[in-house]
């Protein structure tokens, strides 16, 4: 006997993806609506456990980025303990924490890059499907899924080099890290066995940059065009408003470049953000409360990051900020499929700072840990791959969690995708009363374009769990599709 | 003191009366799976998974002691079945999350799983609701993880000594209560030897965990035992 089960929220982290898309009586679209199931049980699950295991226990919350959530966490902690924020912890503390940033950064880009979003390039948006996936990337450009292969590896290695292991390490302690880098470890990255060596990730980053940029060439419809909106950027930028993905003070920019978010210091994010819920989604709003709700909705991620930051403080990287920036004049970028371009720039700034990481004798010797007088309360912020993500904890007197709230960039993105997921739906919808595989996959381009974690189940065979239903005037359903 | 002769496995050992079976084999290099049971601790045979063929009866190696011409075997198909199945009854009984346990890597229930290849319990789960008792400046406890072995009652008080730890109820609600008025000016060294004396991860020391990196932990190169077994290789 078969039987239908039906995956409930409780059960499912950031799980399924779900469009409805509400047609008027000309059968244009009248209203789309991206629904996420996502968890937020996590801040209930922290509550009583002590606080030193937030970074161990918070990173199950995916199996994708959970070495952004377990950094995050950690950040907070520093502050709880009383080692302050960022400079607070000893050089070989903060210097290994970057490194497993970094390589975090590097390899999770590269998955999105090569394995999710490059189909979609290669064999187009309305492509064979039989075609248009990792797997065809593999059998008609064997070297792109190479180097894709060997660049996520390295990432990997070193994300099992700081954190202790490639998935859900325990490298970031309060207050610092657990470990120091091996001289044999340093040497493997520096100088290993082609292609396993920092040299070589430098220069297939610059070989995905140029296939990149031919492409663009070539298909400035789809590259400029496609689910183009402008809108807010909100990142974490360095004081002196260099990139910086791990630590720094919170930057929005508005569409025309103007500061709507004054570099604020992240303890005290709660007086400028907010979040609003609304009834048919279970993932929230966040927005600026300056400007309310319903304008002060941001972008976060790759993209925001390059309309945030001044400079990239790597050369290499820096050259391709220029190009990136020129393009728009210096004006902060809303093209949505730029967000490919931005990620393909910060995989260059990550190799570049991992570079100079490892030359870094900080990493072999010295303090892992530091603390001062304990606080109360912390908050932890970083760009994790996907971007901003807020971890921020409240402790009571015997040492144990009382209050966590977690802000995932998935959720600051929820309405730009819901905006993407719109202008996506009107080009590829209007008049139609049917859905094609090419109308479900442009869809599914432009929530991809984020990278949201909604895809962390199916990540690696390409594929995000998707179901989009049609609703004619009356709200009947008159088409579904799901995969 | 008299001197009596027991065979372990075949071989024979010479021994003093009054010696427990595990700790004589222990001293000569044949590893037998304990729990509740420590070294310089009064043994009570509690959980059972040193259970041992003596003499053709299925005993506790931990609170037998040696007499002569007594015949020990310490491993069979049959003893391996009863010890995996306590391991899966104690994972069973509690809530032992071991990803996100500090104790991950260097517990002794955890150890012993991998040692017997416990993949999956056998038994349904549980799921009890218990708490936390932080309330101690210095430890905690995780009740979620408490195998009630008393190790902590036995070493850390006991005869003459105020009792910092009890058992509090009885049957399936049995707990181990810490008296917060006599624990409360515990120092650090105080704490530490609290923590270590708990097998697993029910004890710990606040403000301090996974400061081990991974692959340094005590049983991430080798199985529980293995330390017994090396030294017995050498006799
Ligand atoms: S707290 Fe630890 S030592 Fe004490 S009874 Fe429980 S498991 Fe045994
Ligand atoms: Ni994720």
């Amino acid at each position: 006997m078969s039987r239908k089960i039906t995956i409930e929220p409780v059960t499912r982290v950031e799980g399924h993806g779900k469009v409805t898309i509400q047609l008027d009586d000309n059968n244009q679209v009248a209203q789309s609506r991206l629904h996420i199931v996502e968890f937020r049980g996590f801040e209930r699950f922290v509550q009583g456990r002590p606080y030193w295991e937030a970074p161990v226990l918070v990173q199950r919350l995916c199996g994708i980025c959970p070495v952004s959530h377990h950094l995050a966490a950690a950040k907070a902690l520093d502050v709880i303990v009383g080692a302050g924020t960022g400079h607070g912890l000893t050089p070989t503390g903060e210097k290994m924490r970057r490194l497993m940033h970094y390589g975090q950064i590097f390899q999770s880009h590269v998955l999105h890059f090569f394995h999710l979003a490059s189909p979609d390039l290669l064999f187009g948006i309305d492509g064979d499907p039989a075609l248009r996936n990792v797997i065809g990337v593999a059998l008609q450009h064997k070297e792109l899924a190479v180097q894709a292969v060997m660049m996520r590896k390295y990432g990997q290695e070193i994300i099992k080099a700081t954190a202790g292991k490639k998935v859900h390490g325990t490298g970031a302690i309060p207050g610092g890290i657990n470990k120091h880098l091996t001289a044999a470890e340093k040497d493997f990255f520096l100088n290993g066995a082609d292609p396993m060596n920092i040299d070589k990730m430098i220069d297939w980053c610059h070989g995905a940059l140029d296939f990149f940029k031919g492409y663009h060439a070539q298909n400035k419809d789809l590259i400029d065009k496609f689910a183009a909106h402008p809108s807010n950027h909100v990142s974490l930028v360095r004081k002196d408003g260099a990139m910086d993905l791990y630590h720094g003070v919170l930057r929005g920019v508005d569409a025309n470049g103007n500061k709507i978010l004054n570099d604020v210091d992240c303890q005290t994010y709660l007086d400028h953000f907010d979040e609003e819920v609304k009834s048919w989604s279970y993932m929230k709003f966040p927005y600026l409360k300056s400007l309310g709700k319903e304008k002060g909705w941001y972008r976060v991620g790759p993209l925001a990051r390059m309309n945030t930051a001044d400079f990239i403080p790597t050369p290499l990287a820096q050259k391709e900020f220029e190009i990136f920036k020129a393009y728009t004049n210096g004006k902060p970028n809303g093209m949505t499929m730029h967000q490919h371009w931005a990620r393909l720039i910060e995989i260059l700034h990550s190799a570049e700072m991992m570079k100079e990481l490892l030359n870094d004798p900080d990493l072999m010797s010295g303090e892992l840990t530091t603390k001062g007088t304990k606080q109360k309360e912390g908050v932890g912020i970083l760009e994790a791959p996907r971007g901003t993500l807020f971890h921020h904890y409240r402790i009571d007197d015997n040492d144990q969690i009382e209050m966590a709230n977690l802000i995932v960039s998935t959720t600051s993105n929820n309405k730009p995708m819901n905006k993407g997921v719109n202008l996506a739906a009107k080009q590829f919808m209007n008049g139609q009363t049917e859905i094609t595989e090419g109308m479900m996959n442009a869809v599914e381009v432009a929530i991809r374009a984020y990278d949201p974690c909604l895809s962390c189940a199916t990540h690696a065979l390409g594929k995000m769990p998707l179901e989009i239903k049609l609703l004619d005037a009356n709200g009947k359903l008159i088409d579904k599709m799901d995969k | 003191m008299s001197m009596v002769i027991i065979t372990i496995n075949g071989k024979e050992f010479s021994a003093k009366t009054g010696e427990m079976v595990v700790d004589v084999a222990r001293k000569n290099g044949i590893y037998i799976p304990t729990l509740c049971n420590m070294e310089g601790v009064i043994p009570q045979g509690s959980c059972r998974i040193c259970t041992c063929l003596i003499d053709g009866r299925t005993m506790a190696a931990c609170t037998t002691p040696v007499s002569h011409r007594m015949n020990v075997e310490t491993n069979n198909a049959e003893l391996e079945k009863i010890r995996t199945t306590i391991v899966e009854l104690l994972f069973a009984e509690g809530n032992h999350y071991c990803p996100t346990c500090e104790r991950s890597g260097n517990c002794d229930l955890q150890a012993l799983a991998y040692r017997f290849n416990v993949l999956v319990s056998q038994f349904k789960q549980i799921f009890p609701t218990r708490n936390v008792d932080a309330k101690n400046p210095k430890i905690l406890i995780d009740h979620n993880r408490c195998i009630q072995c008393k190790r902590c009652i036995r070493r850390m008080g006991g005869s003459g000594k105020p009792a910092w730890f009890s058992f509090k109820d009885r049957g399936h609600k049995v707990k181990v209560n810490i008296d917060h008025e006599l624990t409360a000016d515990f120092t650090d060294e105080m704490a530490q030897k609290a923590m270590d004396t708990c097998p697993v991860g029910a004890i710990l020391k606040k403000e301090k965990g996974f400061d081990v990196p991974i692959g340094r932990r005590k049983y991430d190169t080798e199985p529980i035992g293995t330390e017994i077994e090396k030294e017995g290789a050498k006799l």
